[in-house]
């Protein structure tokens, strides 16, 4: 397991913006009575959107909110490795992932990359713009090698491709996830080999079906219907 | 045509999303089509036909989804309403295909959400996705509301079952794909394993009756009915039947995911969707068939292993979510596995003391095994300590952890050995090295 600890710095305080608080509610109200709890990642992510990082004083304003002990909330917030519990880069924070099957299609070469541009792994850049780590696998295995950056996918990448997008962010641009190789999405590289019937999408499947098979007997039938 | 299934017969027609998923687009491709039919039927004539087509859960387990489902109580208890929870917590490496549905073909699984929950009595499911899905969390939000817009699940639908479909999403953590853990995180606490019994149809989300079902196995139900049990079950062999979404990574030549008959020969699969293992076929040394938990089967026997579940359980490996990593001769794969090690060593909650400490410990032994820093005799006593791991703990990622290694052992031993022996041999004292391991 991952020890995880709070920042040494926190910020006094810490307040809801109007926009995450209304999120907040809609959430809540999506599980039973009394069951509010279940929100609470959700909740700490929207916080996490709101200010980058998930401080004690955040903490706390969320277990005031859901009705737990602040301890749970502390709990839940170090299990996750998603909660980021320290300021991280404001432009970006890339998230290469280091797992297997990407590790075999170049992922040491991106992070190769990420050390030199932006410095030590798990480390805010001097310039406060980046920050970037390695994490276990995002699935998104069959486009390897791939980096989560900020909330997308960046797909297919090598090094070049990698360099390129961090000046693009550091340019303040916002680079395009998706693949870099190409590929619309997962299909194989050079344009997909099946799914080329057209009848699948001209409308035929969509006609009513005039009986399921394996239908039964009519009598039968509304007996199912009605048990 | 390539591989074996024909696209007449596929089930999830936008899986590259080169077609629009949104209702309009999913329903002329045949999605709800004739679903309030199907609830007419009845929800034992639903069971029965998804326990004949022989459907057997696709994130790993195999265990059959129509007999899970009768699992759950005949009768509701007041105040214990019946739930369906949804496995979008795809984690596994080497997986990726659950990541299509949802954002591709989401209606397939709305859709199947209901009739499942149906089946079962259940009037909520909820769709627990893994927080890093943050695109297919989009689209997946977007379809549930065109739905509920059209009236298709919400209260006083067409279908005449009242249903609610709640998307929750997780923060990053690989043992929440464990179901009990699951459940755990969907409860708003940490994801650690639930002891067993009491399993979830007795008492799961809530200490309410809960089903926790694959995204696969829930999206293909809806077309399995249209098409019937027979012509799911006619893919495959016997106890290995239909069509299964694969994932095939690492060193072919085009990476992707599709969709095939179950049974279809690796080699086939390799050779027809990914154009072939880089270097030839010849430049194979193995493969991980099954996401990172199965053990590796060596190259010569990829050329006989077929992709179902008794073929690879032969070979002392598994189907498990059909991820299949391959590895050229150019791969390390004593680094390949001690990254594995690494990533269960991460991925530990912690609550179950072998599994905590084993974790760390194996992948501290296979990083120094990876350099050829070890003792030889030390191979034998990591095998030990992977079996005092392996069954010794409340859930299964202890097993997951222990296997790879068990794996990289069972074929390629003589490997290992040499690398240690290589690297003796420039230095003649090394000593500590078990001390290192004991830390």
């Amino acid at each position: 397991m991952s020890v995880r600890r709070l920042a040494q710095v926190q910020p006094d305080s810490f307040a809801f913006s109007a926009e995450t608080r209304s999120l907040a509610d809609w959430w809540i109200a999506k599980y039973p009575e009394g069951r509010q709890a279940s929100a609470v990642i959700p909740i700490l992510w929207l916080v996490q959107k709101q200010e980058g990082w998930v401080s004690e004083p955040a903490i706390r304003t969320i277990a005031a909110l859901l009705g737990m002990p602040v301890i749970r909330v502390f709990e839940v917030a170090t299990f996750y490795t998603m909660f980021q519990l320290e300021p991280v880069g404001t432009k970006a924070l890339i998230q290469v992932c280091g797992t297997t099957p990407c590790m075999l299609r170049g992922a040491g070469e991106l992070m190769d990359v990420c050390k030199k541009k932006i410095g030590d792994k798990d480390h805010l850049s001097a310039d406060g713009n980046f920050t970037w780590q390695e994490v276990e696998c995002l699935g998104a295995c069959v486009n390897a090698p791939m980096a989560q950056i900020n909330d997308y996918y960046y797909e297919d990448l090598t090094a070049e491709t990698m360099t390129q997008i961090i000046d693009d962010f550091a340019a303040g641009k916002a680079p395009k996830p998706g693949s870099y190789a190409g590929r619309h999405t997962s299909e194989p590289a050079g344009g997909a080999k099946t799914l080329g019937d057209p009848a699948l999408y001209d409308g035929s499947l969509g006609e009513p079906i005039k009986s399921l098979p394996n239908t039964p007997a009519p009598e039968k039938a509304q007996e199912g219907a009605a048990s | 045509m390539v591989g074996i299934l024909e696209d007449k017969d596929r089930i999830f027609l936008n899986l590259y999303g080169f077609q629009d998923w949104s209702l309009e687009a999913a329903k002329k491709r045949g999605a709800w089509n004739a679903t309030p039919d199907m609830i007419a039927l009845g929800r034992d004539w639903i069971t029965a036909q998804i326990k004949n087509s022989g459907l057997r859960g696709r994130g790993g387990a195999g265990f059959g989804t129509g007999l899970k489902w009768t699992f759950m109580p005949k009768e509701v208890k007041e105040g214990k309403p019946h739930y369906l929870v949804v496995n979008a917590d795809e984690s596994e490496p080497g997986t990726c295909k659950d990541r299509e549905i949802m954002r591709h073909d989401p209606h397939l699984l709305i859709e199947g959400c209901l009739l499942a929950s149906f089946a079962m009595q259940a009037h909520t499911c909820f769709v627990y996705i893994r927080g890093e899905y943050v695109r297919e969390r989009e689209v997946l939000e977007a379809a549930v509301k065109e739905a509920y817009a059209a009236k298709l699940i919400g209260k006083d639908n067409i279908h005449g079952w009242d249903f609610d479909l709640v998307v929750h999403h997780g923060a990053g953590a690989y043992i929440c794909g464990e179901e009990t853990a699951l459940l755990e995180s969907l409860e708003g606490k940490k994801g650690q394993p639930r002891l067993k019994p009491p399993f979830p149809a007795g008492a799961g989300v809530y200490g309410c009756p809960t089903t926790v079902n694959n995204v696969e196995s829930i999206a293909v139900v809806g077309t399995i009915l249209r098409r019937g049990a027979d012509w799911f079950a006619g893919f495959g062999r016997p106890n290995n039947t239909g069509t299964k979404l694969m994932c095939i990574s690492g060193h072919v030549n085009t990476p992707c995911n599709v969709e095939e008959a179950m049974s279809i020969p690796l080699k086939q699969l390799l050779e027809e969707h990914c154009g072939g293992v880089r270097g030839g076929w010849g430049n194979l040394k193995a493969i991980i068939p099954g996401g990172s938990s199965v053990p590796m089967i060596p190259a010569e026997q990829c050329e006989t292993a077929l992709m179902d579940f008794d073929s690879l359980r032969e070979l002392r490996s598994g189907l498990g979510t059909a991820a299949v990593i391959v590895m050229d001769q150019s791969t390390d794969l004593v680094r390949a596995i001690a990254r594995i090690a690494y990533f269960y060593k991460h991925e530990s909650c912690g609550q179950c003391t072998p599994c905590r400490e084993g974790t760390g410990w194996m992948w501290r032994v296979m990083e120094r095994m990876a350099r050829g820093d070890a003792d030889p005799k030390e191979i034998d006593m990591l095998l030990e300590v992977t079996t005092q791991v392996e069954g010794h703990t409340i859930c299964a990622l202890g097993d997951a952890a222990a296997w790879p290694i068990q794996g990289l052992f069972r074929h390629f031993r003589p490997e290992v050995e040499a690398r240690i022996a290589s690297y003796r041999s420039g230095r003649p004292h090394v000593q500590g090295a078990t001390l290192v391991a004991a830390e």
